[in-house]
């Protein structure tokens, strides 16, 4: 299908040999290489792109940048779908499919524009008046109309396909924006040596440059971007936004690459966040033109005149036959003029009454018809414009213009986001009557519009000062070269501030166009009180869309103070937040997706596990070894055989994740004194000790075992969850508070591997696999360490239980793990010897009333898990004087029980809430189960638990309650020792 | 009251044009009141409207040093919920969701209560019992609370990664179906209101400077806006208050922390819930407007600048496209930083102070938002009656000292600090 | 234009950017933080209940210049005091808690 070209023969930053074919909600468009999505409609002269978002009233594209509040696209397929790209800052690429968002069933006929008529009911705020009745509750009717009828575009409903990626990155100098400006300041730093980033959020540099119609300016522009890439110190980013700054001179960037169909299985990032640490920034950011406030100001055809000026200069688009240009201040006039010499019969309506005889002389000779002291009342046209009445100022006369597009131009707001990001709140510029930063952190420079320099001759000599301070102030004084000057006169710049039309029976007149916020919504903020710009921000939704308010905040503001009568920086203005523009979560995450999520700790022993039939569980950052295949297919079966196997001959563990901690030194001994809550300064060589360590607070930090292998050298073990944390407190302190303890302690966790054999023939499979080792009980006795050789390797025997059995934790070097893992197999094999998993050890522990995992939970205390008496009263420890406070030492707290499940055909729950038997079952009970197993030695359900009073209630019945699945079970405190508990098995 | 809202108030104003009173009063502070409440927070103005409404003071004022609502009540992610296990939390939060519940009606303003359900996922069997253990005593206590398997959580939320690429696959869950959001700002806006009607003095602009105090009594205030005598004083500033206490001469158990919040673009509905992730601390909801809500952990060191670090942004990131894959093309629209009390049990202080005619209401860590209404009626309680209300003895200001700390989570002591 | 504001001569850090005597300038992201420098810890075997509960719980909370531990936990593994501002995060100087054990 072939469409009227809405395209000028010639110029623009198009390539006219490369047509871009592309599609809108299925029909297909051409565009030229070098559009975006909005220049190549425009060129094909759609102009209604969508529909507001409460109101529902047509649109077409009011900006050509990234401050678009209208034209928004989903563009994509699949998982790839992207909702609410800007048309305007959207570069075409072959392919790109988008559709037009918020309308039913199209653009051009929505049903949903009924909201117009019912618009004096939807009032600011509206939904905080209603809804309310007829019940309590009621809004939870209403809510899902609402929520169905707001939002944009669609998510995706699956996996992004492409890939993503973080670096970071430093320089000398940052330069943000590439106008005249940014050019100028990149060049002269880099002239005097310094490293330079130059940022650009556009495919091209240039900036505002791009959109001019003056061969000189596009000549400057090519020769210093000429130089720019000659220079080995200069690198250019383009589609790259500068997205936040952040302390310590810390900038967040994303690259963009969609345009260029990146292929994620060929490594290729569709966007790359950076985080850049300059040491200097020139912010060279630019301003935004502020639209004029009258009726019907949001009709498709009606855009900010510099926008105009882009799509005509940069991208070649024609607009009709007549154009309007409102304005009340110079830099319009240039567009004026390009209008007119693309042949336009142009009117020009100018706010102010007194205009630059220049440029009156200017538009005069290029047929442009001026009208002085002149605003536009209102527009006529619903999804295109028709005309414009305008009013003069002195007398309210009005009269008619017949246009096809109306620029407006209400005066330009730097763009201070990124100065404003660090706490620097911006001033407010009366002769801009827009806000400029409120001043610049040591090293940071602002140059050009960003600073209210209009005139590029201005710009650049600026720039090329400032430029070259901010090198300097890297260390960088080099003289090479100089900025090259732009021939000419710079425009001169003028700007009133005049009040603007009031809208009334014509129409709304919008200040925030994507969330249709009016000037009658900013009244009615004003007459109910809501004056501060926060609260007119929060309760209007003023500024709230995709564009954050690039285009309305101004506006808006100037319409309460004027309200309030109260001069703009008294009334103020919202924090400006990160991001500038909105940026994909996937591009935050970078490639921390799926198993990359966190990072995945794994044994040394992992490998054996993964090829001999093991199953794992997240434990923490680890991977364990949960249960095995010999043992069955499921966990809930599988930890039954593996513990009837360490209970009845000999079964194999995994303990490498346990925190391993080397503790040398004259003072070592002393130190584990203080740390542990029993002694260990007369702990002796070639024998270990169960210890346990506070926090200050006296809650349990760990609990583990500490080896001596001589006077000066301990080998201490932590659990698996607490070991980081543990060194990090023992280097504390070491470090701050004990400098003088002659210690030093290093982290082994990942040097060793460990292992564990358990089971009544845990002592011949050693002998089986250690021939020339005695570990008989004389020679290594319960408690007993020994460290011997193995395949040359120091091996650390520590004869210790965790399962209740005859028990031995083995350590050697962990790449020689498996060796001894698969050494330990077959030496066993005749034994009947098998790997058991976490399921079975954390269960092999609850029958012997090991507290763990749940019972260590941060709460409880040494009494709460009854070890209290394993606290020394002989010496000082940590945490012992905060274990005394009268809450820690109440008899009624609740502690450690063993609970035996007296129905049989019932089963303990985890959580389950426990009561007397005569207690009503309700509240919160007298304690809770922490660990439940089934005992495959008592044939029940065993469980540990925390009771109100503890072990004063041994032998009560009681109740477990676990409503979540209406179940009641009866059940008994007993010991939390099941078995053996005279400890004839450890010592056997 | 004189300019009650409704429908039909809505129509009225739509077809006559008339323009609408003030939301509150906007008054020049006396030279003295009954009751001063510094702050004009969510829970300042809760404390002020039950004060009036419950307890039959109504000279009262409420100093706020900016515009109200402008602390934490106006940057949370909104969620309300009350699926808590220690005795004291259960009893105080189930009161804050009874008066959610009918916060819109008492107020006569539509603060959005929306109970649409909280689930709390688990990633392993031990967070399962965990969930579990909560739940029962939800349950026990008369609060909803449904356990969920994998196969019900995929049911319910089929947009999670359910996939073996998933680093922390789902166990489970436990869901609260009274649970949800309320819309932040109307909250400090609808108390305000409704206590402006009862005669309450709202007062913004008017940052309290100094207290004054004679032999361990507090008799008012100075403020940038003058002196202010009050027969009682009561300091409701979390985020500030060390800052506050520090100038009657006080010492908390309280650092000042930052914690972001984040929103993306509109979307239309993709959320229904709220999803709290169990494999690190995330939750996300979709506010009515379209945006999907989330936040994390605190950065992690005490600061007063209401800003965070960019690599908290990717960890917080991170943790909403593992829990939901499909939102790795939505964009981040905005993120801010509020400035929160946080306490070596991470549970709250309402009550008295060691100073006379002083009352303190602070360290909410995360759950300030949740707690507004319980806290206001406690609060008010506290201050008319000299002593603190039953549901909120637990949050005294001397429980360390007694080793009567109120760990939630188990997450044991400052342990915040990353 | 260009008023350049107290925030320290450029280069100095402030949060972010850490600089660990021992390892020199990194992401804060290397670091643990532990809190207020300026308590200090009741003595090995001293200290009363009040003491310790005062140690252990109380913080002044400074709106200002606060001294305070950081350890660099993926780095030197060494503890440290650093100044920095907690109304405006810029950071100071840093200094080793230990210097016998730094190697």
């Amino acid at each position: 299908m072939t469409r009227k070209s809405h395209r000028l023969p010639v110029g623009g930053h198009i390539d006219r040999s490369q047509p871009v074919s592309f599609s809108l909600d299925g029909r297909t468009y051409s565009g030229f290489a070098g559009d975006s999505l909005a220049s190549a409609l425009l060129g094909q002269g759609v102009q209604l792109v969508g529909r507001s978002f409460k109101y529902h009233r047509p649109r077409g594209f009011l900006a050509a940048g990234v401050e678009e509040p209208n034209g928004l696209f989903t563009v994509g397929q699949g998982g790839r779908v992207t909702p609410n790209l800007a048309g305007t800052s959207t570069a075409l690429y072959p392919g790109l499919e988008a559709r037009c968002q918020n309308a039913w069933p199209s653009v051009d006929f929505d049903l949903m524009a009924i909201n117009s008529w019912a618009a004096p009911l939807l009032t600011a705020g509206f939904y905080y008046k209603t809804f309310m009745g007829p019940l309590r509750g009621s809004w939870m009717f209403y809510e899902p109309f609402i929520r169905r009828a707001a939002g944009l575009g669609q998510a995706a409903n699956q996996a992004d396909p492409d890939r993503y990626e973080r670096r970071h990155a430093y320089t000398d100098v940052a330069v943000i924006g590439s106008g005249a400006a940014g050019l100028a300041a990149a060049l002269s730093a880099a002239q005097a040596g310094a490293r330079v980033m130059l940022i650009e959020q556009d495919w091209l540099l240039g900036g505002g440059l791009l959109s001019s119609s003056d061969s000189g300016e596009e000549q400057w522009r090519r020769q210093v971007i000429g130089q720019l890439q000659t220079l080995p110190n200069v690198e250019l980013l383009t589609n790259t936004t500068a997205l936040g700054l952040y302390d310590g001179n810390t900038l967040a960037l994303v690259e963009k690459h969609d345009h260029e169909r990146p292929d994620p299985q060929r490594g290729q990032a569709r966007e790359v966040v950076i985080t850049l640490h300059a040491k200097s920034i020139i912010f060279a950011t630019g301003a935004i033109e502020r639209p004029l406030v009258f009726a019907n100001n949001d009709r498709p055809g009606v855009m900010l005149a510099s926008a105009i000026g882009t799509y005509v200069n940069r991208y070649a688009v024609s607009f009709g036959e007549r154009a309007l240009i409102a304005c009340n201040n110079d830099s319009a006039h240039r567009v004026a003029l390009d209008l007119a010499a693309t042949g336009l019969k142009v009117t020009l309506a100018e706010q102010r009454l007194e205009l630059n005889p220049k440029s009156t002389e200017l538009l005069k000779k290029a047929g442009v018809a001026v009208l002085t002291g002149t605003q536009v009342a209102y527009v006529l046209g619903q999804k295109s414009l028709t005309s414009a009445r305008l009013r003069r100022i002195t007398d309210n006369t009005e009269l008619t213009v017949e246009c096809d597009v109306l620029g407006m131009s209400g005066g330009w707001n730097p763009v201070v986001h990124l100065t404003s990001h660090t706490g620097i709140k911006p001033n407010y510029s009366p002769e801009l009557d827009a806000f400029v930063p409120g001043g610049y952190a040591s090293g940071h420079f602002g140059v050009g519009l960003i600073n209210g320099t209009f005139g590029l001759r201005a710009a650049i000599s600026e720039a090329a000062g400032i430029g070259r301070k901010a090198a300097m102030a890297t260390g960088h004084s080099a003289s090479n070269g100089a900025v090259p000057t732009l021939e000419g006169t710079d425009h001169s710049y003028s700007f009133e501030a005049l009040p603007q039309a009031v809208a009334g029976k014509h129409g709304k007149a919008f200040l925030d166009f994507q969330n249709d916020v009016t000037t009658k919504d900013v009244d009615q903020a004003h007459d109910e009180g809501y004056v501060s710009v926060e609260h007119l921000k929060r309760y209007t939704t003023l500024g709230m869309g995709t564009d954050q308010g690039k285009t309305s905040n101004i506006n808006a503001i100037s319409r309460m103070a004027h309200l309030r009568d109260l001069e703009i920086p008294v009334a103020g203005t919202t924090t400006f937040r990160p991001p500038y523009t909105p940026v994909s979560l996937g591009a935050l995450v970078g490639r921390h997706v799926k198993h990359h999520f966190r990072p995945i700790r794994r044994s040394p022993l992992h490998d054996w596990h993964a090829a001999n039939g093991g199953a794992f569980i997240e434990a923490g950052p680890w991977l364990r070894a949960w249960y095995y295949q010999w043992a069955g297919n499921s966990a809930e079966a599988a930890y039954l055989e593996e513990m009837k196997l360490v209970r009845s001959a000999v079964g194999l563990s995994d303990v490498s994740t346990l925190g391993k901690i080397d503790v040398q030194g004259p003072d070592a001994a002393e130190f584990l004194n203080r740390v542990y809550v029993n002694g260990f300064a007369k702990l002796p060589v070639g024998k270990a000790r169960y210890g346990v360590m506070l926090n200050d607070d006296a809650t349990v930090l760990d609990d583990g075992t500490t080896a001596r292998f001589s006077d000066t050298q301990f080998f201490m073990t932590t659990t698996t969850a607490q070991a980081a944390e543990v060194m990090s407190r023992l280097e504390f302190l070491l470090q701050t508070a004990w400098p003088d303890l002659k210690v030093n302690i290093t982290s082994l966790t990942d040097q060793w591997a460990g292992m564990c054999v358990a089971g009544p023939k845990a002592r011949a499979v050693l002998e089986a696999a250690l021939p020339v080792t005695d570990v008989s009980d004389a020679a290594l006795p319960h408690m007993g360490v020994r460290e011997v050789s193995f395949n040359g390797v120091a091996l650390r025997i520590l004869r210790l239980s965790f399962s209740g059995e005859l028990a031995y934790e083995l350590y050697v070097p962990a790449d020689c793990g498996i060796a001894l893992w698969e050494h330990l197999l077959r030496a066993g094999q005749s034994f009947g010897i098998r790997p058991y998993g976490l399921e079975a050890l954390a269960s092999l522990r609850i029958e012997k009333g090991h507290a763990a995992g749940l019972e260590l939970d941060h709460r409880t205390t040494l009494d709460d898990l009854g070890l209290g008496k394993m606290a020394s009263k002989e010496k000082d420890f940590v945490g012992r004087e905060l274990r005394l406070r009268d809450g820690l030492q109440d008899s009624n707290r609740w502690s450690l029980v063993g609970i035996e499940c007296l129905e049989p055909n019932a089963r303990l729950r985890g959580g389950a809430i426990l009561f007397a038997a005569s207690d009503e079952l309700k509240g919160h009970g007298r304690g809770y189960i922490t660990s439940v197993t089934w005992s495959v030695e008592l044939n029940k359900y065993i469980a540990l638990g925390l009771y109100h009073g503890g072990l004063r209630h041994v032998g009560e019945e009681i109740i477990c309650a676990f409503p979540l699945k209406q179940e009641t079970v009866r059940a008994r405190i007993v010991s939390p020792i099941f078995i053996d508990a005279s400890g004839a098995r450890l010592h056997a | 009251m004189a300019n009650r809202y409704s429908a039909f108030s809505l129509l009225k104003h739509a077809l006559t044009g008339a323009p609408w009173q003030r939301a509150w009063r906007s008054p020049q502070p006396k030279s003295s009141y009954d009751v001063i409440i510094v702050g004009g927070g969510g829970h300042g103005l809760a404390t002020a409207y039950y004060l009036a409404a419950n307890h039959g003071i109504r000279n009262i004022a409420v100093l706020e040093k900016s515009y109200i609502g402008s602390g934490n009540v106006g940057r949370n992610t909104t969620l309300i919920r009350s699926n808590y296990i220690l005795g004291g939390n259960t009893h105080f939060f189930e009161h804050s969701m009874k008066l959610w519940e009918g916060l819109s009606h008492a107020l006569n303003y539509n603060v959005m209560v929306s109970q649409r359900g909280q689930i709390v996922l688990a990633h392993n069997p031990s967070q399962l019992d965990v969930l579990g253990r909560k739940g029962n005593t939800m349950k026990l206590n008369g609060i909803d609370a449904q356990l969920l398997d994998r196969g019900d959580v995929m049911r319910i939320l089929p947009y999670l990664d359910f996939s073996n690429e998933c680093r922390f696959p789902i166990y489970g869950g436990l869901l609260q179906q009274r649970a949800g959001t309320v819309r932040h700002d109307a909250v400090a806006w609808g108390y305000a209101r409704a206590a402006s009607e009862l005669g309450v003095d709202i007062i913004e602009n008017c940052e309290v400077t100094g207290f004054l105090e004679n032999e361990g009594t507090i008799s008012g205030v100075e403020t940038t806006r003058g002196r202010i005598m009050a027969g009682r004083t009561a300091i409701c500033v979390a985020g500030h208050s060390s800052r506050l206490a520090a100038m009657a001469g006080l010492r908390l158990p309280v650092e000042s922390h930052i914690l972001q919040a984040f929103v993306t673009e509109s979307i239309k509905p993709l959320i229904h819930h709220v999803v709290t992730f169990g494999a690190d601390l995330f939750y996300i909801s979709q506010s009515d407007k379209g945006g999907l809500v989330f936040g994390g952990h605190i950065d992690g060191f005490n600061t007063y600048t209401q800003r965070g670090q960019f690599p908290k942004v990717q960890d917080v990131a991170e943790c909403a496209v593992a829990l939901i894959p499909g939102v790795s093309r939505l964009r981040l629209l905005r993120h801010w930083g509020g400035i929160q009390d946080m306490t070596p049990d991470g549970s709250p202080f309402i009550g008295r102070t060691p100073v006379k005619n002083l009352y303190f209401n602070g360290g909410w860590c995360y759950q300030g938002f949740k707690a507004t209404p319980a806290s206001g009626w406690c609060f008010a309680h506290t201050i008319a009656h000299d002593d603190e209300h039953p549901l909120a003895r637990h949050f005294s200001l001397d429980r360390h000292m007694h080793g009567n700390g109120f760990d939630e989570y188990g997450l044991g002591l400052w342990t915040y600090r990353q | 234009m260009n008023t350049v504001l107290a925030f320290g001569p450029i280069g100095s850090n402030s949060m972010l950017r850490i600089n660990c005597p021992h390892c020199g300038e990194r992401d804060y992201t290397e670091f643990r933080y532990a809190g207020d420098a300026n308590k200090a810890r009741p003595a090995h075997g001293t200290g009363d209940l009040k003491t310790w509960h005062d140690y252990v719980f109380i913080f002044d909370n400074p709106k200002g210049p606060h001294r305070e531990y950081w350890q660099h936990v993926f780095g030197c593994r060494q503890w440290l005091i650093l100044e920095r501002n907690t109304a405006t995060n810029i950071t100071g100087a840093s200094q080793l808690t230990d210097t016998s054990r730094a190697s």
